[in-house]
């Protein structure tokens, strides 16, 4: 069984679909970055993918792991972020956190 | 059958738990109470499975060390990473341990969990758990047993933080995967340096490198012996953290506060064990130091965790350490080169001590329902100060519990008499061979052995005998039969008899005979010369060596011309030579098999071959194979575990004796006050008591270092790096208000005097314009 590159790339648009959709949609910071994490490995897939198919040989990889790396560290900083704001706020609704407006 | 159809069907029992996994995490809530019957049921038919791939592997194929199956997972560039599954020996009994045990904490859930409120979610994380389990069981390849050995500590996170609504049980889910992690690290560092030095992950290709004189990191290092030491060392602390072992067992106790039926799977008989099974698959690879390494390890935690035993006051606080205990006791044989007790001992005391915390499940849950009708919810339902006088009202689990507590304690007839019995051996044939301060080895052994006995009576008698100690112990009940039927199934397989027909010698059983130690592949001057094959002449080196499977005629001619020699010069062991010989000539086959497929897989990553080790030997040999179907040596230190056996027997007897009888006069007939022991003994019993202060040394050290260490961090955060920021915006804002004020009084004044000027020009310049220029 041998899967061409056009599954991979109709995952990679789902996955990067439902990401944005709980970007947009989620009211919960925590939701907000595990839909920021479908669209970083939605991009991964495709990295992936094209190397595969499209002769880019290792360069593909080196992309993606380059993207797991910067989503490692993204998810520390932000991650951290929502921890301070619960502690201030006892809560992660990202609406309600616009206290640097006033 | 066919070995293929075998793997299949070991890849249905290993995906089956997953299944069960994926619809009760996603429909659980939907389905409910039967999410429980789901669960159950498919682990019966993975357990049904997995008794046929047993029998399979070792009654059909016995000849054929190790069924296994390899393909690519994924290429980078052009370097395919592959992976498999295979099943040896081991791994058949290995998959029956899972399944039973897994099966029957299945059933007993269905009671204990009753009412639980995430019942069906509980079902899930023991799905997801016998899954990475059952891998690491049939990886054939040290990355997915690294993928698995995570997952297992995954499950077993979750799993300990099930109520996560105490405080107690989230820190100790907390604590017991910050502390795998620590041993993780090792086991990933030496992954590392096998796959930097060889190129595979493939256990059989990397044993057959190292078989060939290949040391790791030799680009590196030219000190081959020190690096092998150091790849088994670091391998081996992946096993120190999962198997919690010194220093890394701090976790294990705490880790009690999980459901009592997890405690049973995970920390008791399944998880726990993964560690030694480990060490067991890296067997051959083992250089002497290593070996030592391990031996002492094992050796230091057995003795360790039997003193705290002796005081703790919790149920199954005692039974944790117990657990402790008896893994330092399997690293131990598996450092002192007694494999096959090593394995006997993980196997049985999966049985018993899996039984011990059912059983213990029961009493505790009898506990909890009697304090339900009391109306007392203060009370400690686990401290067995509490219990008293259950053997009247819980007579079957008080049955099970007895014939559990003989078979730790090493009682002959129970198969923990005979595999305790033979690590006993083995560490004393180890201090006879090695000499010198060796002997801690066996006087680590035997202690413990003594203490075992002791503390696991204390903890009977104090529970099970005399009157209860309150009322709610006098009216507890007799739990149903989900919890009791999984107590007698384990009891059946304590006895002698499944193992081996001869009571006091497990040597003569079929688990003996089909568990054999594998070959050392490390070269003899790196290894203990007892663990070497006794023919030397013919030794791995050569057999490893590529040119032997062309040759292969050759070589049988002189195997067979060495026999009559060799009972020659030990004609005493005539039996053992016949190993040597018969045993020699299959590994030849194998090895040579193995160098040629370490030879091809390189050039070919997508490979699917399903390697039948023997099939050369086969036609020759078939009554050789028929019994020994493994890669086995004969070597010194079988003859000297054959010697030390007898005495070790007696001498295990009387310290059990010993241990039990001192329990009785203490606690039964109260001839020796504990209370005045207690007294007299106060330093050491606050020592065994605060379990030698591991946990506070920890919170002084590692723990109180990082908070240091964290809290300059975050004082250089809020006056360094804050302080650059805020000196930033001070300087920022001083120099806005100076070139406001610049502004101000600058340029506003330039503009003023301008206009100033400008009006003072006009007022002087009007006068000129009104036409009046006569005065």
């Amino acid at each position: 069984m041998t899967v061409g590159l056009e599954g991979y790339l109709a995952i990679s648009a789902i996955l990067f679909c439902l990401g944005l959709f709980g970007v947009i949609t989620r009211k919960n910071a925590i939701m907000v970055l595990m839909g920021l994490e479908l669209i970083l490995n939605s991009a991964n897939i495709n990295f992936v993918a094209f190397a595969k198919f499209g002769g880019m040989n290792i360069d593909g990889h080196i992309a993606a792991i380059f993207v797991i790396i910067l989503a490692a560290a993204e998810a520390a900083v932000a991650l951290a972020i929502v921890l301070n704001i619960f502690q201030n706020y006892k809560h992660v609704n990202i609406d309600e956190v616009d206290s640097l407006k006033e | 059958m066919a070995s293929e159809t075998l793997l299949q069907l070991s890849t249905v029992v290993l995906l089956l738990p997953l299944l069960s996994f994926v619809i009760l995490i996603f429909f659980g809530k939907k389905i409910g109470r039967p999410s429980g019957v789901i669960g159950t049921s498919i682990l019966g038919l993975n357990l049904v499975l997995s008794g046929i791939i047993a029998f399979q592997k070792l009654a059909v194929h016995a000849d054929t060390v190790l069924i296994q199956t390899k393909f690519t997972w994924f290429n980078i560039g052009d370097f395919p990473f592959q992976v498999g599954f295979g099943v040896d020996n081991i791994a058949a009994v290995m998959l029956i341990v899972v399944n039973l045990i897994s099966f029957l904490v299945h059933l007993f859930s269905t009671v204990y969990m009753e009412g639980d409120k995430r019942y069906p979610r509980f079902y899930a994380y023991l799905g997801i758990f016998t899954f990475s389990m059952l891998g690491i069981v049939l990886a054939n390849n040290i990355l997915f047993m690294y993928v698995f050995w995570e997952l297992v500590g995954l499950s077993s996170y979750l799993l300990i933080g099930f109520w996560y609504e105490k405080d107690s049980a989230a820190n100790a889910s907390k604590k017991a995967f910050i502390t795998n992690r620590i041993g993780d690290l090792g086991f990933l560092a030496g992954m590392l340096m096998l796959f930097f030095s060889y190129n595979t992950f493939m256990f059989d290709e990397i044993f057959a490198q190292i078989g060939m004189g290949i040391m790791p990191m030799a680009d590196f290092s030219a000190n081959g012996e020190l690096m092998l030491t150091l790849a088994g060392i670091f391998i081996f602390m992946g096993a120190i953290g999962k198997s919690a072992q010194f220093p890394l067992h701090v976790w294990l106790p705490d880790a009690m506060e999980g459901p009592t039926p997890v405690s049973a799977l995970i920390h008791a008989a399944t998880m726990v064990a993964a560690g030694v099974y480990l060490v067991a698959r890296v067997f051959p690879m083992l250089s002497a130091d290593a070996l030592t390494f391990i031996a002492y390890t094992g050796g230091f935690t057995a003795f360790m965790a039997a003193t705290i035993a002796i005081t703790q006051k919790d149920f199954k606080k005692v039974l944790a350490y117990s657990t402790v205990s008896q893994l330092g006791y399997m690293i131990m044989a598996l450092g002192v080169g007694a494999y096959t007790y090593g394995f006997f001992h993980l196997v049985s005391h999966a049985w018993f001590k899996g039984a011990l915390f059912l059983a213990s499940g029961s009493v505790i849950h009898a506990m909890h329902v009697a304090m339900h009708h009391a109306h007392n919810h203060s009370m400690d339902a686990q401290d067995i100060n509490n219990m008293g006088g259950l053997r009247k009202t819980m007579p079957k689990t008080y049955i099970t519990f007895l014939l559990m507590t003989l078979a730790i304690s090493g009682v002959p007839l129970t198969s923990g008499f005979l595999s305790k019995d033979g690590i006993l051996a083995g560490t004393l044939a180890y201090a006879q061979l090695t000499g010198g301060v060796n002997w801690l080895i066996p006087l680590f052994g035997f202690g413990a052995a003594g203490m075992t006995a002791f503390y696991m009576f204390r903890l009977l008698i104090v529970s099970f005998h005399g009157k209860p100690k309150t009322d709610i112990a006098a009216h507890t009940k007799e739990n149903k039969i989900p919890i009791v039927l999984p107590l007698f199934v384990l009891s059946i397989l304590t006895l002698w008899i499944v193992y081996s027909p001869n009571p006091t010698d497990a040597s003569s059983g079929w688990f003996y005979k089909s568990m054999k130690a594998p070959a050392t592949v490390v070269p003899a001057e790196y290894q203990h010369d007892f663990l070497m094959p006794i023919n030397k002449d013919n030794g791995y080196a050569l057999a490893a060596h590529e040119t032997v499977v062309e040759n292969h005629a050759v070589e049988e001619a002189l195997a067979h011309n060495d026999i009559p020699e060799l009972e020659g010069e030990h004609a005493v062991e005539g039996d053992v030579v016949h190993d040597a010989a018969h045993a020699h000539d299959a590994e030849h086959s194998h090895e040579g098999e193995h160098a040629h497929e370490a030879a091809d897989t390189h050039d070919d990553g997508h490979s699917h071959d399903v390697a039948n080790t023997h099939d050369d030997g086969q036609g020759h040999e078939a009554d050789a194979h028929q019994e020994h179907g493994n890669n086995h040596y004969a070597n010194k230190f079988e003859e000297q575990i054959h010697k030390a056996h007898l005495p070790a027997m007696i001498l295990s007897i009387l310290i059990a004796g010993f241990g039990i009888v001192l329990a009785f006069v203490i606690y039964q007939f109260k001839i020796i006050s504990a209370d005045k022991l207690e007294a007299n003994f106060k330093r050491l019993h606050t020592i065994s008591y605060n379990k030698w202060y591991f946990d506070e040394i920890y919170h002084a050290t590692f723990i109180g270092i990082t908070v240091w260490l964290s809290k300059i961090m975050a004082l250089f955060d809020g006056k360094v790096i804050d302080g650059i920021v805020n000196a930033t915006a001070v300087v920022t804002r001083g120099f806005s208000y100076f070139i406001g004020h610049f502004d101000n009084k600058v340029i506003d004044g330039l503009v003023n005097l301008t206009a100033s000027a400008t009006g003072f020009g006009g007022i002087v310049l009007r006068k000129f314009q009104t036409g009046r220029v006569q005065t």
